[in-house]
């Protein structure tokens, strides 16, 4: 069977009957909540096995089922409204995340045509022309359950947190959507399930006459794009070192201090949903999606049936443990840090390369020789311009004479350079004294 | 070609377009109302953003999913956040006052108001009165995202390229007005700061801990210094160093 028949397109969506319909939203829901539940756990063990502990291991199997015990505990736990807080938006606040990062997961494609009782149906709840924008628009709609929490908590530390939070989070949507383009150019469609089609079949590359399938993955293909796309990510689902918002050391808990018992648990059950929906994301855009990943793709059945779904699921597992990884290796950054590193760097990396991109793209129909010039003559001046740019000329450093010399008056008293550290008198004294010990001890005994 | 264009199709409406514009045209115009009637600045920002999802979704009901997706991403997701951004600033208790400066303002308001919309409507609803929409289909035959850049690069990309061209003017002004030019020489890295630290003259040491001594955790509260002088180094500058009053001494309590 042809392995590109899998491969839904978005008119395969629509047709399903209404308990199929609901299947798949269970399905997605439970994919979040399963996602959050062992999330927690995974994090907390992957972290300290890197701090060389055991991390949560008491509580079922492997510890698997401690996150389920602290989730009941939330639940049980008193639930504070606070007595300056906006009642109605202190409520709705954490809910909002929740929906957001949920809802994203609607048009995320798990795996290719299946058949379930009789019909023929892709594994993803919907698609539209414009899968991609619906899962940005909702994490900026996101960011309104942060920015709200912070604000109708009524206190000091929430508000400073919510509006690092605004800031970060709208800087760092212009650098992942930016990243996002790049895609959009090699794919020609903004349909979650046609991106990761379009990923399905490789590149042939000819080097010296031979023939290589390269990868369709656009990590590849579009290597610059991915790795802003990642970073920014990290930004937007507030993970370290990007969490600013709830940075321990100097807001308490930022935005949800306040926060206790079920409506904190909400919040912490979206910060991991959002989690698994940007790395399943980051799949669907750069990591071919469902399709089996090199060494299993010979297998011909590899990327049909439901075979799919293990490999996506193990893509989303990789990337939660970058997440992980992440947070276990950085420091937090500096809030000025963080701002710099997305409007001058991030985003500029992204600008210039979707222009270097639309440019490639062009020659792409040139002939073989023009096509040379233009890639080549534009690349060795670059590496000419890298080779020879003139270095900053080192200042001449003063000698430690001069600036000893160039000290103001009644600085700090110095120690002479040429001192001469003379041996403690208290050394000489020990010596003296263990000389009696020196003396033979046949003396003593003879006179006794 | 897709659910939303079916569900637009030229004439009719269908049942779904309709259940869902009855839904959510209330809460528009509730969301409208809302912002209006609010009292306070950030409730009103919140009924706005109601409003906005809501014509967000009729776009995509429209068979325009780009345009509402982008109405969400960067009016609701972008502009208000800014506008709640200097609101939460602002303070959360500035409410609006209710004394009128102008007499009958409010009234002639409501009343011009509901006039102009009157007006509006009953226009624009007898200019389209059954007449059938065509082009739809064409419109979108290449795709919605597509027909929409094909049209924006072509025919309107002068137009295009103008806003672009105001919206980066209207940027570097307000850069220009909020950036605070530094001399290279005003400019200290950590080693000058570390030696204006050490330099004669300073004190290195840290800054003695406000309410050393004291009865209250007030910031304004002194250090004593060893022989029984207040230190004026243990306050902040704005603060006079004085002896507080044992009515300023008593703990504030943090309720309002």
């Amino acid at each position: 069977m042809n392995p590109l028949a899998q491969a839904p397109s978005l008119t395969d969506f629509g047709h399903d009957p209404w308990w199929l319909i609901l299947g798949k939203i269970v399905f997605a829901f439970l994919v979040a909540l399963l996602g959050t539940l062992l999330g927690v756990w995974f994090e907390r063990r992957v972290v300290g096995f890197m701090q060389v502990r055991p991390g949560p291991n008491q509580l079922g199997p492997f510890g698997l089922l401690q996150t389920l015990a602290d989730g009941l505990k939330m639940a049980f736990k008193e639930d504070i409204l606070p007595k300056a807080a906006d009642k109605v938006i202190y409520f709705f606040a954490p809910a909002i995340s929740v929906i957001c990062a949920v809802t994203a997961l609607s048009v995320i494609p798990f795996g290719p045509m299946v058949s379930i009782f009789g019909h023929q149906t892709p594994l993803q709840v919907t698609d539209v022309p414009v899968a991609v924008l619906v899962v940005l628009a909702l994490s900026s709609l996101a960011v309104y359950g942060i920015v709200l929490a912070g604000w109708a908590s009524g206190s000091t530390y929430p508000l400073l947190g919510g509006l690092r939070s605004t800031a970060q989070l709208i800087s760092y949507e212009v650098a992942l959507g930016l990243s996002i383009v790049a895609v959009f150019m090699l794919a020609g469609t903004m349909s979650t399930s046609e991106i990761v089609a379009a990923q399905g079949n490789g590149v042939t590359l000819s080097l010296f006459g031979l023939d290589l399938d390269g990868p369709g993955w656009y990590a590849v293909l579009l290597f610059p794009s991915f790795v802003v796309f990642f970073i920014s990510i990290v930004g937007e689902t507030n993970r370290p070192p990007f969490d600013l918002p709830e940075a321990e050391s100097e807001l308490v808990a930022g935005f949800m201090t306040e926060y206790s018992s079920l409506k904190f648990a909400l919040i912490m059950l979206s910060e991991y949903v959002a989690m698994v929906t940007m790395s399943a994301f980051t799949v669907t855009l750069f990591l071919g999606g469902w399709y089996a990943p090199w060494p299993i793709s010979i297998w011909s059945g590899a990327n049909s049936g439901w075979w799919p779904l293990l490999w996506f699921f193990g893509k989303v597992i990789l990337l939660v443990f970058v997440f992980v990884w992440l947070r276990g290796t950085l420091p937090r950054l500096r809030y000025d840090q963080l701002m710099r590193l997305g409007w001058k760097v991030l985003i500029p990396i992204s600008l210039v390369w979707i222009v270097a991109l639309a440019w490639l793209r062009t020659v792409d129909g040139w002939e073989t020789q023009s096509r040379l010039y233009a890639i080549g003559i534009p690349a060795g001046i670059l590496l000419l311009a890298a080779v020879f740019w003139p270095s900053r000329k080192p200042k001449p450093q003063p000698t430690l004479a001069e600036q000893v010399e160039n000290r103001p008056q009644g600085s700090f008293p110095l120690p002479p350079l040429d001192l001469q550290v003379p041996p403690s008198p208290r050394t000489r004294r020990m010596v003296a004294e263990r000389e009696p010990a020196n003396v033979p001890a046949g003396q003593d005994s003879e006179e006794v | 070609m897709t659910t939303s264009t079916v569900l637009a199709a030229a004439g009719a409406v269908s049942g779904g377009e309709a259940v869902t514009f009855w839904i959510l045209a209330p809460l528009a115009l509730a969301g409208a109302i809302g912002m209006i009637a609010a009292r306070n600045a950030v409730h009103s920002a919140l009924w706005l953003v109601l409003t906005m999802l809501s014509l967000g979704v009729f776009y995509v009901l429209q068979a325009g999913p780009f345009i509402g997706m982008v109405q969400i991403i960067v009016y609701t997701g972008a502009i208000m956040m800014l506008f709640l951004f200097v609101l939460m600033l602002v303070g959360r208790d500035a409410s609006d006052s209710l004394i009128e400066v102008l007499r009958g303002q409010r009234i002639a308001a409501i009343g011009l108001g509901i006039g102009f919309a009157a007006l509006l409507g009953s226009g624009v609803y007898r200019a389209t009165e059954g007449s059938a929409p065509v082009g739809l289909e064409q419109a979108n035959a290449a795709g919605n995202v597509q027909g929409i850049a094909q049209l924006l690069f072509t025919d309107y990309v002068f137009a295009f390229e103008l806003t672009a061209a105001l919206l980066i003017t209207a940027t570097i002004g307000g850069m220009v007005l909020a950036h605070v030019e530094r001399r290279k020489e005003d400019k200290r890295d950590q080693i000058a700061t570390m030696k204006a630290r050490f330099a004669p003259g300073n004190y290195p040491g840290p800054k003695p801990g406000p309410g050393v001594f004291a009865t209250s955790s007030s910031v304004a509260t002194p250090a004593r210094l060893p022989d029984g002088r207040l230190s004026d180094r243990s306050t902040p500058e704005i603060l006079p160093v004085r002896e507080l009053t044992a009515e300023e001494t008593t703990l504030k309590g943090t309720e309002k």
